[in-house]
């Protein structure tokens, strides 16, 4: 119950423990640290000094500034790239997003058409139909 | 304050008396067998003294090894507990002609249907599949355990959980009428507002972390626990197959749980995610159910091919033909699964580009599958087969798949679909696929490895009595029901009109009863095989002249697997040194690490049941003590630091001299 079998106990079956992820500098949080919070600052300022007219675009471009963090979270936080874990994570990661892509697409393009195809009516004109 | 019924609500929710359905005979019969069974199964433990053992040795067992034969062993009382309801059904159906309302009103035929559907999948297939990798991937890769052995015995016992929860629902209140799949808006409060659909959805909700968990733990264990020297193309067939299967699983598994969470919020706190009323949009659910259901079927078909493949290739005594193509038509099925959810609900009314676009891929998807088929002619022919009982349930597979393969390319065409849809042609189809493909897999994994896992064979003779009733009573089972299909007749009927329809639905009932006999010749194997058990025993560890590492261990392995971690050199790696005159080791043992036994995962499984019960009767503060419980029993074990032992080298080297002895007492 000391700590020293706390250290080496857990899961681990099997003693071997070969690891290629690399577990980050203390350069490499505070790069992404100090990225994250631009890219965080960024989206407020969009919307409580509006120098952008458009709502549209507005949400744009805090959309894509979104994906830029989900990228910077994986390169300095989450310590990916091609070569950890030997490929594996990579892999994984490709095959997500092209099922999440897949899955919202698909939903989105399968609805839409439902939509077009069997409710041609407004809500409006739904309420005062014969 | 509180007046009398207030305090009965809060106490016991919406649970009144009236809920046992003490007034149905069918179910009090079915009551009285299984108390009487469940006590002369408590008397025989008790004579026996077998709690103990049965707690230290399988309950709280963290080796991959048991939990694989516990779920294989749940998944065959489940069985029994769905071809009930198939019996139920197929009777049924035989005699409500005309006049004659049969003996199941409709409200019970539909929680029959339901369930036959609901079990079968989630309590058969699943623990089906998910206990031959659990027993069969670690021991072909050379591995000692899986990556998170705690973890497995959870996944475990959250699956059992989720059984629980639905056979609770045959005898305390009522189970959901509303499809194997539980689509609004029928599931919805208003439809259904009794406790049926909440019994499926807690249950399911349940057994699908213990899913979802062993996923995570068996991708893990392929990944990281492969013996050095075997690179991912000489990975045994059926541990490619398991892997991308668990790959599925992860990648599927949290659409339903987010589905299913969303009708959770639509029946218990009145939002509109799946109504018309307030914006929503039942359709939504479908096709949000079938991105989840349509790789499901892969999930549970893909180990199947694994298992075909291992069996084929040992007992033609040859390679398997174009191994490369099979891993690559494995992979292609896992992506092209994702890209044909639609061909589900064709009729829903898109347009025509949506339908062709899934009409084709779903036709694509069949082209792989049909490359696998001609693998395992190629491996057959020229081979020296030996027609055991694994190979011909393969040889069964092979026909009866390729009919059901074919029947679905046809429904696969979205104009026949629209002729075709929710008719019987459809059940029939995929309990083709279902029956002909996983069942004939799984029954075709059990005859193979069960040697592996209890160092004796199966009776031949019992066991091809199984396979021929099986086989025999699938064709006269689903056969007729293509014809009806064909004819229009829909499926979920309890009641018909038409006197002419009736000799099929006559003829599919008596397969069902040849079925009968084939599930009872598989329970007598069982007996006559443990009774003959010394005639049947096989001491080489290598009884059929395998291919893979898991032969190379004895019958049954010892805790730890292999002594000594294997260097993999080829393809079939067993065969590969057993050409090379490999010799055992019979010095130089080391201590071996191993994880220890722990009650936390059969603990927090049957809190799950009593929270899921809460939850299903509105009994808010049982759901909540449960939670509390939940939460308290897990952050406990966190801190159990007392987790792993070493079995010291005197123990290992009694072991292996043992086998040693007994593979020089054969000779």
């Amino acid at each position: 119950m000391s700590a020293e079998t706390a250290h080496h106990g857990g899961a681990h079956a099997h003693g071997a423990h070969q690891d290629g992820a690399s577990h980050g500098s203390f350069r490499g949080y505070v790069t992404g640290f100090v990225l994250s919070v631009i890219l965080t600052a960024i989206p407020f300022w969009l919307v409580m000094a509006r120098p952008l007219e458009s709502a549209l675009w507005t949400g744009i471009v805090i959309m894509a500034l979104a994906v830029v963090q989900i990228v910077v979270h994986m390169i300095y936080f989450l310590h990916m790239n091609t070569k950890s874990e030997g490929g594996w994570t990579i892999l994984a990661l490709i095959f997500t997003v092209t099922l999440v892509a897949i899955t919202l697409v698909g939903s989105l393009w399968v609805m839409h058409h439902l939509n077009t195809n069997m409710m041609p009516m407004s809500a409006h004109d739904a309420r005062h139909a014969p | 304050m509180f007046s009398n019924l207030d305090l009965q609500k809060f106490v016991f929710g919406r649970f009144t008396l009236a809920d046992i359905p003490y007034h149905e005979p069918i179910l009090l019969v079915t009551f009285a067998g299984v108390a009487l069974g469940g006590l002369a199964v408590v008397g025989a433990i008790t004579y026996y003294r077998f709690w103990g053992s049965l707690w230290r040795d399988w309950v709280t067992s963290v080796d991959h090894k048991k939990i694989g034969i516990m779920y294989v062993i749940l998944a065959l009382v489940m069985l029994l507990r769905g071809f009930a309801d198939a019996l139920l059904m197929r009777s049924q159906q035989a005699i409500a002609f005309g006049s004659n309302e049969g003996y199941l009103p409709p409200h019970h035929y539909d929680q029959i249907f339901t369930a036959h559907g609901v079990i079968m999948i989630f309590f058969v297939a699943m623990p089906f599949v998910t206990g031959l990798m659990n027993y069969v991937v670690p021991l072909q890769i050379g591995a000692r355990d899986v990556s998170f052995p705690f973890l497995n015995n959870f996944s475990f016992w959250m699956t059992t959980a989720g059984a629980i929860i639905i056979m609770i629902s045959l005898f305390v209140g009522e189970f959901s009428r509303a499809t194997w799949l539980g689509y609004p808006p029928l599931s919805g409060a208003d439809m259904s507002p009794g406790v049926g659909v909440d019994y499926w959805i807690w249950g399911l909700q349940v057994a699908g972390i213990g899913t979802l968990l062993s996923g995570v733990n068996l991708i893990a264990t392929i990944v990281k626990m492969r013996a050095p020297g075997m690179t991912m193309m000489k990975l045994p067939v059926f541990v490619w197959t398991s892997l991308c299967t668990n790959v599925l699983i992860v990648a599927a598994f949290p659409i339903l749980t987010a589905v299913l969470a969303l009708l959770t919020l639509d029946r218990y706190v009145g939002t509109h995610f799946f109504t018309n009323d307030l914006g929503g949009n039942p359709m939504m659910y479908f096709n949000l159910i079938w991105i989840w259901g349509h790789p499901e079927v892969y999930i549970l078909i893909l180990p199947a091919f694994g298992i075909f493949s291992e069996v084929t290739s040992t007992y033609c005594g040859k390679r398997l033909f174009g191994y490369a193509s099979m891993v690559y038509a494995t992979v292609v099925i896992t992506i092209l699964s994702y890209l044909v959810w639609l061909h589900h609900f064709f009729t829903m009314g898109s347009g025509a580009n949506v339908n062709s676009f899934f009409g084709i891929t779903t036709m694509i998807i069949s082209i792989p599958t049909g490359a696998k088929i001609f693998n395992w002619l190629f491996t057959m022919y020229r081979g020296r087969i030996r027609f055991e009982l694994p190979m011909l349930w393969t040889v069964g597979f092979m026909v009866t798949f390729v009919i059901g393969g074919m029947t679905g390319v046809l429904l696969a065409v979205p104009p026949a679909d629209f002729v075709l849809h929710n008719s019987l042609f459809l059940i029939a189809h995929f309990h083709n696929v279902i029956i002909g493909g996983v069942l004939f897999g799984m029954f075709a994994g059990v005859a193979y490895w069960f040697p592996k896992a209890f160092g004796f064979k199966l009776d031949p003779f019992w066991g091809k009595m199984s396979f021929w009733f099986w086989l025999v009573g699938f064709y006269f089972a689903f056969m007729p029901l293509y014809v009806l299909g064909l004819m229009g007749v829909t499926r979920r009927a309890q009641h018909f009109d038409d006197p002419s329809l009736q000799i099929w639905f006559v003829i599919a009932a008596f397969g069902a009863v040849l079925i009968l006999c084939g599930i009872l010749s598989f329970i007598v194997q069982l007996v006559v095989s443990v009774r003959n058990r010394e005639a049947l025993r096989d001491v080489t560890g290598d009884p059929w002249g395998g291919r893979t590492l898991e032969w190379s261990t004895s019958s049954p392995p010892p805790d730890y697997n292999f002594a000594f971690t294997p260097v993999i050199h080829d393809l079939d790696a067993w065969h590969d040194m057993k050409n090379r005159g490999y010799a055992r080791p019979l010095t130089g043992y080391r201590p071996i690490h191993m994880p220890k036994n722990t009650g936390t995962g059969a603990i927090l499984g049957a809190l799950s049941v009593v929270f899921a019960f809460g939850m299903i009767w509105y009994i808010w503060w049982m759901a909540a003590l449960a939670f509390v419980a939940m939460f308290v029993v897990t952050v406990v074990h966190t801190f159990n630091y007392n987790r792993d032992y070493h079995i010291p080298a005197d123990a290992v080297v009694r072991i292996e001299n043992q086998r040693t002895a007994a593979l020089a007492g054969r000779v």
